[in-house]
């Protein structure tokens, strides 16, 4: 079964680089909604069945596959923004420092020791190197709807990790973790309207107005 | 008794969604934040035991804690009553449910026992805080809450990852997986070394960020400097000691697995880089909301040193933690006081406040000398106790450059205040119907108060938690 894992976490890889590549913002939404979407099989699939994860694995499902999409996807038709423009760095530096996030993962996860029965196993670099490319996502694009999605983005890397430890996890913080984030989303939904309302824009390049003279 | 601590704030946030009138809600603060203060007081007093499977306990960590914010939100309580009369125009149902909200998720940060949990409280504190950023409606104030909406959630999911890092450093060292801290503290010298430096890592950054340590600060004069003055007083006294918290927690896993090197010189250099930063940025900075976010970056930094260096300033710093937001809880109070009356923050539109807005501004101007460290303010003994207790321990070149950024600090500020205070004032300044009243000078005259008596007198009670909180945190020693 691990292997199965293995090759689930290479597609949620290949997934990171259709965000960092795509300019359409509705791509974007469908690529983070499919990796929560096949996040959310992941721990049935490494654990022997228990009602406990198949909760969890429902939540993620819901949550991350279809109601974050859905909050999301509304925000788009009502600021009618589709693309995203002009990022701060280019497509094809994006994609590259994606790549050199990626090695630097694989290096970093390489130096750190495993427990027993995790060795071999893709978590670890898959892990760190989805939680950099959101980072990159979210430092690089200025309209305000990509760097939500930059953010779910690093949210799954760090669920991904999670996924060695449920036994730690137990269900309450777990599901905590998830109505943090909808919630946490949500709020940046409300707020993202209001700076359409504001700025007659959503590109947060524009959001200068505070320094320090 | 522990549990209703946090009950009866989201019972108070539900009754404040259900009241309709505007001019009656604010009420709910007060009394809630009563309550608040006399549950703790008895709790502090009469420590119960663990309850929840050993999740919620309350050691003198929390006590410390809980003591520290629920003066400050009875305070920002009673004001925003008076606050709230001035902003009729505009519904204050999301401030009162968000501040209720708010004051529960603070009071479980203190008494959780599980990393987990602790991290699912600051991450509430965090997401319930930005309406309240937001309470202005304008495009300043937006651009602030988007700044700190996204930098804060990122630095908390990074915190995540380093908890869900430490839980797997006791996989690796073949325990059993546990995020409760007695049992982490307990086996905390087998831990797998490499996970948990890469863990103090994330966190130090993760918890750093809503702390606000230099260089990551950024949303903080933002955030501190748009949102009204009782709102930045919850921020800067409440969350961060909320947030420090958290960071002391995970330093007291790191601590008790021994080689502790790595850990300290990380909290230093951390701290002495946010002091510094503050002490630079506080000499030309022309907006007195800006310039108390800055003050906090220094205090955050000297904190933090004195968190990295232990054992001899210990007792300091914890008394610092302490006085910190009841200092911070003066000057934002009065700063939103004297922005009410000018319709300014800038510091060369707003002169002579003394004049105009007699206790405000004196009060104001006592919140400079107590958050400066100057005698007879109890935050003289604290930083002083740093210093000392650092130059006791062998230290001669971190205590010489936190001096240096002292002083920097307090001349950067003094040229800022001073002139505020005792200035001339202008012609054309505007006309506001702002008018001090016993509800908007009382809560941080009060606080005002405590400064002044810790100062004077430490009670012997206090004194045990400190005492208890810092063996906690460094074993036996």
């Amino acid at each position: 079964m691990t292997q199965l894992a293995d090759q689930l976490l290479v597609v949620v890889l290949l997934l990171n680089f259709v965000v960092l590549a795509t300019s359409r913002l509705s791509v974007s939404i469908r690529a983070v909604a499919l990796q929560g979407i096949l996040l959310g099989f992941l721990p049935s699939i490494i654990h022997t069945f228990s009602w406990h994860l198949a909760a969890i694995s429902c939540g993620m499902i819901i949550v991350k596959g279809l109601l974050i999409p859905f909050l999301l996807t509304r925000a788009l038709q009502r600021l009618l923004v589709q693309r995203e423009p002009e990022p701060f760095l280019g497509y094809l530096a994006t994609l590259l420092a994606g790549a050199v996030c990626m090695a630097v993962s694989f290096v970093f996860a390489d130096r750190l020791p495993l427990a027993a029965g995790h060795q071999g196993l893709l978590f670890v670099p898959a892990a760190i190197a989805t939680l950099l490319i959101g980072l990159l996502v979210l430092v690089t694009r200025r309209k305000a709807v990509s760097q939500v999605i930059g953010y779910l983005v690093l949210e799954n890397g760090i669920f991904i990790f999670g996924q060695l430890l449920t036994e730690a996890m137990p269900m309450m913080v777990e599901a905590g973790v998830l109505l943090d984030l909808l919630v946490g989303i949500f709020v940046m939904g409300i707020v993202i309207g209001h700076i359409k309302t504001e700025f007659s824009s959503v590109d947060t390049s524009r959001l200068t107005a505070l320094r320090d003279t | 008794m522990v549990p209703m601590l946090i009950i009866m704030p989201l019972v108070g946030a539900g009754v404040a969604w259900l009241v309709p009138d505007n001019r009656w809600r604010p009420w709910l603060l007060p009394v809630t934040g009563l309550i608040h203060i006399f549950l703790t007081i008895d709790l502090v007093s009469y420590p119960p035991q663990a309850s929840l499977g050993g999740w919620i306990r309350l050691d003198s960590l929390g006590s410390l804690v809980l003591l520290a914010i629920s003066p400050l939100f009875l305070a920002c309580a009673f004001y925003s009553v008076g606050y709230l009369a001035y902003r009729q125009e505009r519904s204050n149902r999301t401030l009162c449910m968000g501040l209720l909200v708010c004051l529960g998720a603070m009071s479980l940060t203190a008494v959780a026992r599980h990393l987990g949990l602790l991290w699912l409280a600051l991450e509430t504190t965090t997401l319930v805080m930005a309406p309240l950023i937001y309470f202005n409606r304008n495009a300043r104030s937006l651009e602030a809450t988007w700044k700190y909406m996204l930098i804060c959630s990122v630095g908390i999911a990074l915190a995540l990852l380093g908890i869900l890092f430490m839980a797997y450093s006791t996989m690796v060292a073949g325990q059993e997986a546990t995020l409760l801290i007695d049992p982490l503290v307990a086996a905390a010298r087998h831990l797998s070394p490499a996970w948990l430096h890469a863990s103090f890592v994330f966190i130090l950054v993760g918890f750093g960020t809503k702390i606000g340590l230099a260089p990551l600060h950024t949303w903080k004069p933002d955030a501190y400097g748009e949102s009204p003055g009782l709102v930045g007083a919850m921020l800067s006294g409440g969350l961060v000691i909320c947030a420090f918290l958290g960071l002391i927690r995970v330093y007291q896993v790191c601590l008790a697995a021994g080689d502790t090197s790595f850990y300290r010189d990380a909290l230093i250099v951390m701290g002495l880089i946010s002091t510094a930063f503050a002490a630079i940025f506080l000499v030309r900075q022309n907006d007195f909301k800006r310039m108390l976010a800055y003050s906090s970056v220094e205090h955050v930094g000297i904190v933090v040193i004195g968190l990295g260096l232990g054992r001899g300033a210990l007792f300091a710093t914890l008394l610092h933690l302490l006085l910190n937001g009841f200092a911070k809880g003066i000057l934002f109070l009065a700063a939103g006081n004297i922005h009410r009356s000018y319709n300014s923050k800038r510091c060369d539109m707003v002169h002579g406040v003394l004049r105009r807005l007699p206790w405000s501004g004196g009060l104001f101007l006592a919140g400079f000398f107590a958050v400066t460290a100057s005698p007879p303010f109890a935050m003289f003994i604290s930083e002083f106790g740093i210093v000392s207790g650092a130059f006791a321990d062998g230290h001669t070149v971190v205590p010489v450059l936190l001096l240096l950024c002292l002083a920097v600090a307090f001349m950067g500020m003094a040229a800022n205040v001073l002139p505020m205070a005792f200035g001339e004032r202008l012609r054309d300044s505007e006309r506001t119907p702002y008018r001090d009243s016993l509800l908007t000078v009382g809560p941080p005259l009060m606080l005002a108060a405590l400064l002044l008596v810790f100062g004077l007198w430490l009670p012997a009670p206090l004194v045990r938690i400190i005492r208890d909180a810092g063996m906690i945190l460094e074993g036996m020693s």
